[in-house]
């Protein structure tokens, strides 16, 4: 009887708590549920859309809940279309060369300078530090147009008198880039002493000391670089629309605009086109997801 | 620093004795070697241009040679600024722009982060969902979105029809003066909110559980713990995301280029976009350049504004 009682009175507390554990949850779990639906749904839209090779169709079924559903008309023809609508293997090749050339030149070279600010001495270091820290709030746009304005009157190594139009005028001004520097000063300013002293009594000189022992260390920050400045220059549009005339040296975000501003809107293709630029890089992000986060929350550390 | 300084010279002076001076001078070379590269690209693809900018500013240079001859034209951009409705159409496009989509945008990350950062199974599912569109770019998201904001046919008027059982739409969004800049907004913070949730994870994770843990003994509730313990936790990296969304709503261009051209009837011009404009289609190089320096002080006192509100927390 009072084992009973015991247990009744034991239990009977717990229950209703358990209870209101598990609603919370089931309430938090549809919150997420709906705020995921409100995060993917475009994509979802975009990656159906492009399925449907049916401009009737796709058009009929924008506005309801087909929209999602790939029924109907599906093919990958609208993927083909765009090859013999628009240079897409060019546009890509451009965008891919250019994001490497930037990535692969600038992890070199801010590196490079960061190494030397932080463990080398030299006359001026420290005013050089203030300036470059400085230097980072100076916003792109802001130097856009009259950046425009030297790089037209700057002569290149085949002798023509202008860079726009070309490659190096998409590469070479975002090469160095104060905040991956600053990423890099911050990550050599707290490697330990010793693996320079064991460098030096090896007779190891600064550039070996720097190839060897620091970039090996620099694992973290070199990805952390490496995927933030993919994500922002595989994305950029004001400079290649301010710099590229034709087709030749076009990335894809400005080929994407122009097919997107000729009439006439041709939405099969072009979603197919958007679905062609998005899939790579959600492919690659979803692999690499843990060095994805870790890149951007490293970039939040600043201040 | 001056106690690393000191160990760096012992260490030199031990291992290198003999060498001495000549060390010590070919280790400014090589450092000069070092730092050279970079800061030839940073003085001729930023300051130079920064400093054209500012000298362009006072002149009435054009973006090619026109048959005025340049000249000097002191504060007569400036004051042709302050007069040009356009500009100040895109400056208060800006602001109005950054006073929605700062706090909103900041307030969702927080809620996505603490969602995602609870303790239960299918977190790490939500967390890649929440932060899938910061990897589709910013122009195919505008032109996805320019599908959705259809007037006819397009789905989110359809979405507003069946939740208000036929009560709402069909709106015009981009097409109207009124909606084209909110609509702007919202897509804008679907595409940037998963960046920011991602930085105010990082914060959530670097609280520590004693203080969590503490403040259960003094027998606080959840939404006291959240007040008392993890806001002000998170005082920095609220500072960094608000200024981070704050600079990035100023420099709104994408978007506005891809979408609406800065119409209808300027409702989303932004200062970024009326640059363009100025400098590049109208070829008005010494205009432009005034917007560009005008644009760079706003950025320029956001920042100080940064430093400032995050030293007084130091002293603290």
């Amino acid at each position: 009887m009072t084992d009973s009682k015991q247990k009744a009175w034991k239990i009977s507390p717990v229950m209703p708590g358990q209870i209101r554990i598990y609603i919370r949850r089931t309430l938090i779990y549809i919150l997420m549920t709906l705020l995921a639906l409100f995060f993917l749904f475009p994509i979802v839209f975009m990656l159906v859309s492009s399925l449907k090779d049916n401009d009737g169709q796709l058009m009929a079924d924008m506005g309801s809940i087909y929209a999602f559903i790939p029924y109907g008309h599906i093919s990958l023809q609208n993927y083909i279309n765009v090859f013999h609508l628009v240079p897409f293997s060019l546009y890509m090749f451009n965008s891919v060369f250019i994001v490497v050339c930037i990535v692969s030149s600038g992890l070199i070279v801010n590196s490079l300078i960061a190494y030397a600010l932080a463990r080398m001495q030299f006359a001026g270091r420290d005013i050089l530090l203030v300036c470059i820290v400085g230097l980072i709030v100076v916003p792109f746009e802001a130097i856009a147009i009259p950046l425009l304005l030297v790089v037209n009157q700057l002569p290149w190594i085949d002798g023509s008198t202008t860079w726009l139009d070309s490659y190096h005028v998409q590469i070479l001004p975002f090469i160095a880039d104060t905040f991956s520097i600053y990423l890099f000063y911050q990550f050599f300013i707290g490697i330990s002493k010793d693996f320079e002293e064991a460098a030096l009594v090896d007779g190891a000189g600064r550039v070996r000391m720097y190839w060897q022992v620091f970039v090996p260390l620099a694992r973290r920050p070199v990805v952390s670089v490496a995927i933030l400045q993919c994500i922002t220059h595989i994305g950029d549009f004001l400079w290649p629309v301010l710099v590229t005339r034709g087709d030749t040296y076009r990335p894809l975000m400005v080929g994407l605009q122009v097919f997107f501003g000729e009439a006439p809107i041709r939405w099969g293709p072009i979603m197919a086109f958007a679905s062609m630029v998005t899939i790579p890089m959600l492919v690659v992000f979803l692999l690499f997801q843990r060095w994805f986060l870790r890149s951007v929350a490293s970039s939040g550390i600043k201040g | 620093m001056s106690v690393k300084e000191y160990d760096e010279i012992h260490v030199i002076k031990k291992t290198a004795v003999v060498k001495g001076f000549r060390w010590r001078h070919k280790e400014q070379i090589t450092a000069w070697f070092f730092t050279t590269p970079a800061l030839v690209l940073l003085l001729l693809f930023l300051v130079l241009p920064f400093l054209v900018a500012v000298y362009f500013s006072f002149t009435n240079q054009r973006l090619l040679p026109g048959p005025l001859p340049v000249k000097f034209v002191g504060l007569s951009n400036y004051v042709q600024l302050l007069q040009d409705n356009v500009f100040q159409r895109a400056l208060l496009n800006n602001f109005v722009f950054a006073l929605v989509v700062v706090p909103v945008q900041t307030s969702l990350a927080l809620t996505l982060a603490l969602l995602v950062n609870q303790n239960i199974p299918g977190t790490k599912i939500f967390r890649t969902i929440y932060f899938s569109p910061v990897m589709t770019t910013l122009v195919v998201i505008a032109i996805v979105w320019s599908f959705l904001y259809n007037p006819g046919q397009g789905l989110i008027n359809a979405f507003l029809y069946t939740i208000s059982f036929g009560r709402l739409g069909p709106y015009q969004w981009l097409a109207s003066p009124l909606l084209a800049l909110p609509a702007l907004m919202l897509l804008s913070i679907w595409q940037g909110v998963g960046y920011q949730m991602v930085i105010y994870l990082a914060g959530l994770q670097g609280i520590s559980e004693t203080l969590y843990e503490a403040a259960h003994i003094d027998g606080a509730g959840a939404w006291k713990c959240f007040f008392n313990v993890t806001l002000p936790q998170l005082r920095n990296t609220t500072i960094f995301v608000v200024v981070t969304t704050t600079i990035l709503a100023f420099k709104l261009y994408t978007q506005v280029a891809v979408m609406t051209q800065g119409g209808p009837e300027d409702a989303t011009m932004t200062m970024v976009f009326y640059t363009v404009t100025q400098g590049f289609n109208i070829l008005q190089l010494g205009y432009a350049s005034a917007i560009s320096v005008i644009f760079f002080l706003i950025i320029l006192v956001i920042s100080i504004l940064l430093r400032f509100v995050i030293r007084e927390e130091r002293a603290i």
